[in-house]
């Protein structure tokens, strides 16, 4: 869940109410270190590689794996943002709020890219990622890393580097910072838990 | 569709100016892809409906359109059948019935777009957007001036105030015929809302009849104002609105309201020169004064197609927000 959903949530529908932290900000950080070295082995190097965090949640969790991965190899990877609010197929179905930047800092043709999300759910916003990228240009590969898979995908979008697999019922929501992922319900004014059909 | 319109500045409010402005800016990025185009409004319908001559704004938003990937439905009133005695309300009925979201309506008579609005609430409720009524009128330019003078701000000052106050501090003169200009009354509007001060420079004669109430002051003299305004804002004088004599000649005006390349020389070095178009040159504005680094005049050109794109994603692109 990023800013823009924190955003959405509030004010009448409720707030996030965690229930359990399931990484503390150690297990976030340790699992950062190890999708780089695993993004570096599987292309084996850094050649041509771009991290593509999504906005608004992936976009801390893409400059931290740039960071990383520049501090292993050695070569400064680029890392951008990419706003999918245009893509998305659930007009009308909820708020869309187009408030982030797209940032491609170099050409997509023919580079490795890989897409960083914080949360992976419906593979919704992938597949809008994968639309809003190919109008930017045609890279050779895209591939996918999250933070967190949780499981009840509507599409065929399967990540390539996983955080943490995280089994959740539909109703549930995932916070996701670098201090963490808590899992919790959205709660009504009233305290009750509401359910939310939506992709984070 | 709930029938959403934008029909004039007044009911958008500083938020709502500010709400358009903010949306801007993603399109303008979006108008920097290798593909200028995204896919939120594919599947919908805008017809540009205009009664009434016009370049820049019917091209500005028919591009707007495509590059939300709408379908565009072109409407002129010199090739239909208007033209053999068909009513306006039909002509709508008629439009609405083929399948419409969106109208963007231009009219020489103020208050159509509102007219058609209500026509289409009993056929399904397409929204409207005013494209310029009479002398009324024509928000979209009022919000393309505004997003021109923040973001040229912006880029010329830094850190500046933004959202509802983004103009705040500005000192904007409106030079010329103010009397028949619907983009004077809806800049006066949006300006002042996002907290600039305006004067209105014209003669007398090309004054409205009535200022009470306007957030204005006026001057007759253009010399005293250029020296202390950020924005000089110049407007065509439309001659095929003077239905009686307002002006000796167009070289008396010329001589005494004029943006001359001497008089430019008053302005301010990052004072900015701005105009709707048409451009009369020479008339109201000398030719090497519109093509000087002040003028802005072909970035409001490039910045309407964002801000259209703004004003149809908002009203056709969220949809209903179920839930929210």
């Amino acid at each position: 869940m990023g800013e823009r959903e924190r955003a959405m949530v509030a004010p009448g529908r409720g707030a996030f109410q965690g229930r359990a932290v399931v990484m503390d900000a150690g297990d976030v950080q340790r699992a950062i270190w190890r999708i780089a070295h695993e993004v570096i082995e599987h292309n084996r190097g850094t050649a041509s590689l771009v991290l593509v965090g999504l906005q608004t949640g992936g976009v801390w969790f893409a400059e931290a794996l740039g960071a990383v991965i520049t501090s292993v190899s050695g070569a400064a990877v680029p890392v951008g943002s990419l706003d999918v609010a245009y893509y998305r197929d659930d007009f009308g179905l909820r708020p869309v709020v187009p408030a982030a930047a797209t940032e491609l800092p170099v050409p997509v043709d023919g580079a490795v890219v890989v897409l960083c999300d914080d949360v992976l759910f419906t593979g919704r916003t992938v597949r809008a990622a994968l639309n809003a990228l190919g109008d930017h240009g045609r890279p050779a590969c895209v591939q996918l890393a999250v933070m967190v898979d949780r499981g009840h995908r509507e599409l065929p979008v399967r990540p390539d580097f996983v955080g943490k697999n995280l089994p959740t019922r539909r109703t549930e929501m995932v916070d996701v910072t670098a201090g963490g992922v808590v899992l919790g319900d959205l709660a009504g004014p009233d305290g009750a838990p509401q359910g939310q059909e939506g992709d984070q | 569709m709930t029938g959403r319109h934008l029909l004039g500045i007044a009911e958008l409010g500083a938020e709502g100016i500010a709400e358009m402005l903010r949306l801007a800016d993603t399109f303008v990025e979006v108008g920097r892809r290798p593909i200028p185009r995204v896919p939120a409004l594919r599947g919908k319908t805008v017809v540009s409906a205009f009664f009434e001559d016009s370049t820049r704004t019917r091209l500005s938003f028919e591009t707007a359109a495509k590059r939300l990937s709408a379908d565009v439905m072109t409407f002129t009133s010199s090739s239909s059948s208007l033209n053999k005695g068909e009513s306006l309300r039909d002509t709508v009925r008629n439009i609405a019935a083929m399948g419409a979201d969106a109208f963007v309506v231009r009219h020489s008579c103020a208050g159509t777009p509102l007219q058609v609005a209500r026509w289409l609430a009993e056929e399904g409720g397409a929204s409207v957007v005013n494209a310029g009524d009479g002398a009324h009128e024509h928000p979209t330019q009022a919000l393309l001036d505004c997003y021109t003078v923040s973001r040229e701000r912006r880029a010329r000052f830094g850190a500046v105030p933004e959202g509802a106050r983004a103009l705040e501090g500005l000192h904007i003169a409106i030079v010329g015929d103010i009397r028949h200009s619907r983009v004077a009354r809806s800049d006066v509007l949006a300006f002042s809302a996002l907290g600039a001060t305006v004067t209105l420079v014209a003669p007398p004669t090309l004054l409205p009849p009535s200022l009470e109430g306007w957030p204005v002051a006026v001057s007759h003299d253009i010399e005293s104002v250029l020296p202390k305004c950020d924005v000089a804002y110049l407007l065509r004088l439309q001659n095929e609105r003077m239905s009686e004599q307002f002006l000796p000649s167009v070289h008396e005006y010329t001589a005494t309201y004029g943006l001359t390349a001497s008089r430019a020389r008053l302005l301010g070095p990052q004072a900015l020169v701005m105009h709707p178009g048409p451009v009369r040159r020479g008339v109201e504005l000398a030719a090497e004064v519109a093509d000087s680094p002040s003028s802005v005049i072909t970035t409001q050109v490039a910045n309407g197609v964002a801000v259209r794109m703004a004003v149809l994603f908002h009203l056709l692109g969220q949809g209903a927000q179920v839930g929210a």
